[in-house]
């Protein structure tokens, strides 16, 4: 069977979460990826040491210029010349557009936010912010797509090597529409919020934009602790987008999660329930975020923190 | 300019569905407008200011009626609900077939929708939707501008944000950032019940039975256990330290 893996590269090396997608892969079948745009052929000896056996590759700019047509039509075109059976996407919003296009293009079925896979045809997902396990069928025509989220499968080298296959497709007009014109990043701030081992993440229950300094805050007297927040914080402009976890946010499996003045709504657990250890602050005893915590705490966030903040400087003493 | 929203009917819009005994997700009952997809209704809103028509449509039980009545009391002229016995179980390639195929007989200049919905958050429906419509997309749209037939989107990133251009037609997905819904007025309320809500069926769309048989069923549900060993405590005297014990326990401090 061969499985193939939609590999997101950039100049550094291909993505953390393409790699999880090459470790299900080569246990399923015949691993092969796909990457498209520049750091591609750069990517493929890491792509290989991952049990990538093949490579389709191009460094071309025109993926990076514009928004998911080209690269849906380039798979497209991959697919109907080499068959495969499954195609692994990462749960990305560029991973997951082209996911979408490809499913238009080829007919073929979709599913997303799978934690599992079960065989060519069968993966599983969780619904109902991850309270029921759902398994599910894959019928129609080969290939099935599936969106993975993030972090389901560990990635581990294999010492092998990859085939490179130059991918050469004439991109036609009608794919070079949306462009993108401009770019922002962010100043990233301390540790990424996937890596770090805890976060520490604010809701509504901050009560002010004022006192979302906190969660910094605690994360220095902690040590090495990412800053997290929920997407009613994030709309309301007290934090930036970057720090959303969640739904539409990111997906975190910190060793300790502390959910501070959080309430738990769906969206926001869906992005957090991997976590190791949670520890919740809220002052609603029947809020959502206490029943998955390991330990809750009753009580006001505004009052908790500052208390947390002295007795973790007077340990450090 | 014409808009086309795409909205969902949710049950229950915190997002927790329910499945029946045949697996598939419970949607019988009224539904309400999915919070998410008011974010798109006030975006179509507000770029038809000086002109043009605001379409809702959705696909969905006779339940759905609900969610389309909001869009129509927040401001939408007209909607359409495509309702079809047939289309129970729809996955999310016949959902494409049947929303592209309603926005095409309705006409538009843009098509916009949530992200995803609070209950199935797939999120790729838009993106096949437009690949069917054959026209340009941007998802994640914290901003969306038109200006002489160009459309201009500030798209969420996971690093920041980026500018999108492309010529309309074209589909987007707002984010909840984008705009602030207004809520319905008495007035607008009102006036919604005059305005038309049209149903139409997978047949009126032109689509036959292998165009809505879907390649998905769900085989197997089990609910996963609750967390067990968790406690809650009064926030009082030691919490500081309780929390800290616990901090240091897992090996961070």
């Amino acid at each position: 069977m061969a499985v193939w893996v939609y590999a997101e590269v950039t100049l550094d090396g291909p993505t953390p979460g393409s790699l999880e997608l090459l470790a299900k892969a080569r246990e399923l079948g015949e691993a092969e990826a796909v990457a498209l745009g520049p750091g591609a052929t750069a990517a493929a000896p890491e792509l290989g040491n991952h049990g990538a056996t093949t490579v389709y590759a191009s460094d071309d700019a025109v993926y990076a210029d514009y928004l998911a047509q080209p690269a849906a039509h380039s798979l497209g075109r991959l697919v109907q010349e080499h068959h495969p059976d499954l195609i692994l996407f990462p749960s990305t919003y560029g991973a997951r557009d082209v996911a979408g296009r490809l499913q238009a293009k080829l007919g073929t079925t979709l599913m997303a936010n799978a934690v599992d896979i079960l065989s060519a045809d069968a993966a599983r997902t969780r619904i109902a912010g991850g309270t029921i396990l759902v398994d599910v069928t894959l019928e129609g025509p080969a290939p099935r797509s599936i969106i993975v989220s993030p972090k389901v499968f560990t990635a581990a080298p294999t010492g092998g090597t990859a085939k490179v296959v130059t991918v050469a497709f004439e991109i036609p007009a009608g794919c070079l529409r949306a462009r993108r014109t401009e770019r922002h990043d962010e100043a990233a701030s301390g540790p990424s919020l996937e890596e770090a081992r805890v976060v520490v993440s604010g809701g509504r229950g901050l009560q002010d934009a004022a006192n979302v300094g906190l969660l910094q805050q605690l994360a220095d007297a902690i040590g090495g602790a990412a800053v997290g927040a929920t997407r009613a914080i994030v709309d309301a402009g007290w934090i930036s987008y970057s720090h959303q976890v969640g739904q539409t946010g990111k997906t975190v499996k910190p060793e300790v999660y502390l959910a501070v003045g959080i309430s738990g709504a769906l969206q926001h657990l869906v992005g957090m329930s991997g976590s190791k250890f949670v520890i919740a602050i809220n002052r609603d005893a029947d809020a959502p975020i206490l029943r998955v915590a390991d330990l809750g705490v009753v009580g006001d966030a505004l009052v908790v923190v500052p208390a947390l903040i002295d007795e973790l400087a007077k340990r450090r003493a | 300019m014409n808009v086309v929203v795409l909205v969902k009917s949710v049950v229950d819009p915190s997002g927790q569905p329910r499945l029946g005994p045949d697996f598939l997700m419970e949607r019988s009952g009224e539904g309400t407008l999915d919070p998410g997809d008011e974010f798109a209704v006030e975006a179509a809103l507000q770029l038809t200011t000086d002109g043009g028509t605001v379409t809702a449509i959705s696909m969905g039980p006779e339940g759905a009626a609900p969610a389309l009545r909001r869009a129509l009391a927040m401001g939408a002229n007209g909607a359409v609900l495509v309702c079809d016995p047939a289309l129970r179980g729809a996955d999310t390639l016949v959902t494409a077939r049947v929303l592209a195929a309603a926005a095409r007989q309705a006409g538009f200049d843009l098509v916009l929708a949530g992200v995803e919905s609070a209950d199935g958050y797939t999120g790729t429906l838009p993106m096949a939707i437009a690949e069917l419509l054959d026209v340009p997309s941007a998802t994640f749209a914290r901003k969306v501008e038109v200006r002489e037939g160009i459309v201009r989107i500030e798209r969420q990133t996971e690093t920041g944000y980026e500018v999108v251009e492309c010529e309309l037609p074209a589909v987007a997905t707002v984010t909840a950032g984008a705009t602030e819904p207004r809520y319905p007025t008495l007035k607008g309320i009102m006036a919604s019940r005059s305005k038309p809500l049209e149903q139409r069926t997978a047949a009126d769309l032109g689509l036959d039975a292998a165009a809505i048989t879907p390649t998905q069923r769900v085989q197997a549900a089990t609910p996963e256990p609750a967390k067990s060993g968790g406690v809650v405590i009064e926030a009082g005297e030691d919490t500081a330290a309780r929390i800290a014990d616990a901090l240091a326990d897992a090996g961070v401090i």
